[in-house]
């Protein structure tokens, strides 16, 4: 069924002619390579505020470098740029080769690459800066988020344009799940960060009091529901079963759990203001739908784990695989922590502390980066010609080094989260609060050094990661990998 | 209360939204996705492939949903009906157990309250050197402190720049039993005015070299001179003809080096240029009586030596 594919130098003969069709693989490289980029980026800022918890010092009283300021840089940096150039190439390089067709347009694709280069860059100057809407995840002002909504839009244009002009009948699950976050994502936006502008660097959320509470929380959590999420689910749907030569486990698992995931996503956002004046009929819905979408999220784990059966042998040689084993289950791991601590009574004793920072690296550490660290790792030398990285030995490094990295971070930040919540609500029997703040945050103290030293480890990794991505592509020319016929014999 | 067709909007959604999981569900179960013929499929392992193929090799199995991951998901359905059953979460509806978060605070502040109040019933009538004196009650007293006081003056009670220091016997609102009272309960409100403009900046100069050569500092003597002329005239109202200060008005004595801002040079000219303004809150409304009067008897009891004055 697989006569029709050429091997990568027979492209040049076709050159300039309609008779075989490339795929664009040039913004492929390019996100690719800022994925890495911003990845090193972003979280070298997060370990220099984690420095800044133990030397508070590390601001060296300059404004710009406060951890307020560089706090936001980090989140966003690590999303959307690290997160989000990593969603952009694998969802341009899974939607041209499950299509069949080379992206809808060339020129959008390129707009959407520099367009969200723009955006990351005047993120990292304006949040330094002080320009903020004071809203998490959305503190960008209304022109970058202009740009932003620009972008997107484009991203959307080309994405379903290459669906719409795929030349096999079915469509993929992982442009399922691409689709839904897409989509998702441009509504999320727009209605989060509606504001009436009174000067090019600030604004005004057009929401006040409990219902812009709501509606940011709606955008937060669905932010981490479908960007973090969904959108990571797609570039898991093709990683995962191309790395293992297998096929998916379920087709009717992965259409119950899509559905279910992305509708029941929706309703869970309250949870982020459990006990706050955010009437009890919404906290209520947000609790209960966080716990009906743990089976939901647990479908995609199940489904990539039992695709991965029958190759646990190569385990022990293949360091993609080994990602992709500890990707999913950190996403099962986190998929169940999120549910337990939307229900009311863990709430009360895990909010506010840093057991909230330990999930949500959980997630952006142990799945998120992982998936894309081997998404990266097996796409990037097919994008430049080779058949694998420079070097299994420093693949292999680099997953040791960030396994034991994301375990000293979550570990630390679970146990400093459990002692805080207790501290904070220890009362003596005559009725006065047991542990004043600062006792709290003294104790706290060793388990900020242990995020650090976890923290460090992860950043490493990237450099490490680095290093063999650059002796990998330095000596490669671009090649243009001509469009894979569809499967015939159905 | 929300408005009814608000109410009767969540509560469809919410039911179509489980209901369409649990459709899902059945109907996944049953559906027979066509499968293609697997006679060449060596990846079929028996449950059939759905004969999609992309990208060369991505194929498709088409394994029954597992049967715990099924029931992990309807028991999590049942819960949530239960729950939203006996909980507020269906629009309008309560919920049969009548729960309410503002009514679970209330109940739990008017428990925490009798309790405590009830356990100090018996100091109540106490004068503060009589409470100062009680372990039970400093004891109470300073955990009281700690979680209400600290923050600004720091644990040991030492104070910080523009927080007073509450151990040295140096009372800008006074340290007699009723004003310590007052300064909890109503808070204080301190305020210099800025004389950066009246003075100018040569008078600022003067008037600065003058105060801080009141508690001995180095000061060029025509400046100290000409300082303490303006200082009868513009100062005096406040801090008084001996710079001694005025707790009716919170002025600080000007004479004895302890400084709530600063003491050196330029901090003074900035002081008498810019002005202050300091606040401490007032905090009857949020402790009631009872522990205001146990924090009085708390910074009382700080004062050691003046405590054996008073005995």
């Amino acid at each position: 069924m697989s006569a029709n594919v050429l091997p990568a130098s027979a492209a040049l003969p076709y050159a300039g002619t309609e008779a075989r069709a490339t795929y664009n693989d040039k913004v492929v490289r390019q996100f690719a390579i800022m994925t890495v980029v911003w990845g090193i980026v972003g979280m070298a800022v997060g370990a220099f505020i984690a420095a800044q918890l133990l030397w508070p010092a590390l601001n060296f009283d300059i404004p710009w470098l406060t951890y307020s300021r560089l706090r936001p840089l980090h989140t966003n940096a690590v999303i959307f740029a690290f997160a989000g150039c990593a969603l952009f190439a694998t969802s341009y390089y899974v939607v041209q080769r499950t299509c069949h067709a080379r992206l809808f347009s060339d020129r959008l694709a390129a707009f959407t690459f520099w367009g969200w280069q723009v955006v990351i860059v005047a993120a990292a100057i304006t949040l330094p800066l002080g320009m903020t809407q004071s809203k998490e995840y959305a503190e960008l002002e209304w022109p970058i988020d202009l740009l932003i909504a620009a972008v997107w839009i484009a991203y959307g244009v080309v994405f379903f344009g290459t669906i719409v002009k795929r030349t096999v009948k079915h469509i993929y699950v992982a442009n399922w799940f691409f689709a839904s976050y897409i989509i998702t994502i441009a509504v999320l936006h727009i209605v989060n960060n509606l504001a009436i502008p009174v000067s090019p660097t600030k604004s005004y959320v057009i929401y006040s009091g409990v219902v812009d509470a709501m509606v940011q929380w709606w955008y937060g959590h669905n932010a981490v529901g479908f960007f973090l999420t969904a959108g990571f689910l797609g570039m898991m749907y093709y990683v995962v079963p191309k790395q293992a030569g297998k096929p998916i486990y379920s087709y009717r698992l992965s259409i119950v759990h899509f559905w279910a995931l992305i509708s029941i996503y929706m309703w869970a956002g309250p949870h982020h203001l459990h006990y706050t004046s955010l009437p009890d009929w919404a906290q209520s819905l947000g609790m209960v739908f966080s716990l009906i979408l743990l089976a939901p999220s647990w479908g995609g784990m199940i489904n990539g784990l039992m695709t991965m059966s029958g190759v646990w042998h190569r385990l022990r040689t293949d360091p993609i695989l080994k990602f992709l084993v500890v990707s999913l289950s950190f996403y099962g791991m986190a998929t169940f922590e999120g549910p337990l601590m939307s229900i009311k009574t863990v709430n009360a004793l895990s909010h506010y502390t840093d057991w909230t920072i330990g999930h949500v690296h959980a997630g952006a550490l142990g799945w998120v980066a992982f998936i894309t660290i081997a998404a990266m790792y097996q796409m990037i030398p097919r994008l430049f010609g080779k058949q694998q990285m420079w070097s299994v030995k420093l693949m292999d490094a680099h997953f040791w080094v960030a396994t034991i990295g994301i375990v000293l971070y979550v570990t630390s930040m679970w146990i400093a989260g459990v002692m805080q919540g207790l501290m904070w609500r220890a009362v003596n029997s005559d009725g006065t609060l047991t542990y004043t703040f600062v006792e709290s945050l003294k104790a706290t103290y060793p388990y900020y050094g242990i995020r650090l030293l976890g923290g460090l480890m992860f950043l490493s990794g990237m450099v490490i990661m680095a290093y063999n991505v650059w002796r990998t592509v330095r000596d490669t020319q671009p090649v243009d990998v001509p469009v894979l016929a569809p499967a015939t014999s159905h | 209360m929300i408005r009814q067709p608000a109410s009767v909007f969540i509560i469809v959604f919410t039911a179509i939204n489980i209901v369409a999981c649990l459709w899902l569900m059945w109907w996944t179960a049953r559906t027979r996705v066509p499968v293609a013929d697997t006679s060449d499929q060596k990846s079929a392992e028996g449950s059939g492939a759905t004969g999609h193929v992309w990208d060369g090799d991505l194929e498709e199995l088409n394994n029954p949903l597992p049967r715990w991951w099924l029931g992990l998901f309807i028991v999590t359905i049942l819960f949530g009906a239960a729950y939203l059953t006996f909980y507020p979460g269906m629009g309008n509806f309560a919920g049969t157990s009548k729960w309410s978060s503002v009514g679970q605070y209330e109940e739990q502040v008017a428990r925490q309250r009798a309790n405590f109040e009830e356990r100090l019933a018996s100091l109540q009538d106490r004068s503060l050197t009589e409470l100062a004196n009680n372990g039970n009650a400093m004891a109470t007293a300073k955990n009281l402190y700690s979680a209400n006081c600290a923050g600004c003056h720091g644990s040991d009670a030492r104070g910080a720049k523009g927080f007073p220091n509450l151990t040295d016997q140096d009372w800008l609102w006074g340290g007699d039993e009723q004003r310590l009272l007052e300064s909890i309960a109503q808070g204080r409100h301190g305020m210099m005015p800025a004389l950066g403009g009246a003075l100018g900046e040569q008078g600022v100069n003067e008037v600065a070299s003058y105060v801080v050569s009141l508690s001995g500092g180095k000061a060029p003597a025509d400046w100290v001179a000409a300082g303490q002329q303006r200082f009868a005239t513009l100062c005096v109202g406040c801090h008084g003809v001996d710079a001694k200060g005025n707790a009716m008005l919170g002025a600080p004595n000007l004479t004895d080096n302890i400084w709530l801002h600063g003491g050196d040079f330029d901090t003074v000219r900035a002081t008498i240029t810019n002005g202050r303004d300091n606040q401490m809150p007032a905090h009857r409304d949020l402790l009631g009586d009872t522990k205001v009067k146990l924090l009085a008897a708390y910074v009382l009891s700080l004062n050691e030596a003046q405590m054996h004055a008073a005995n």
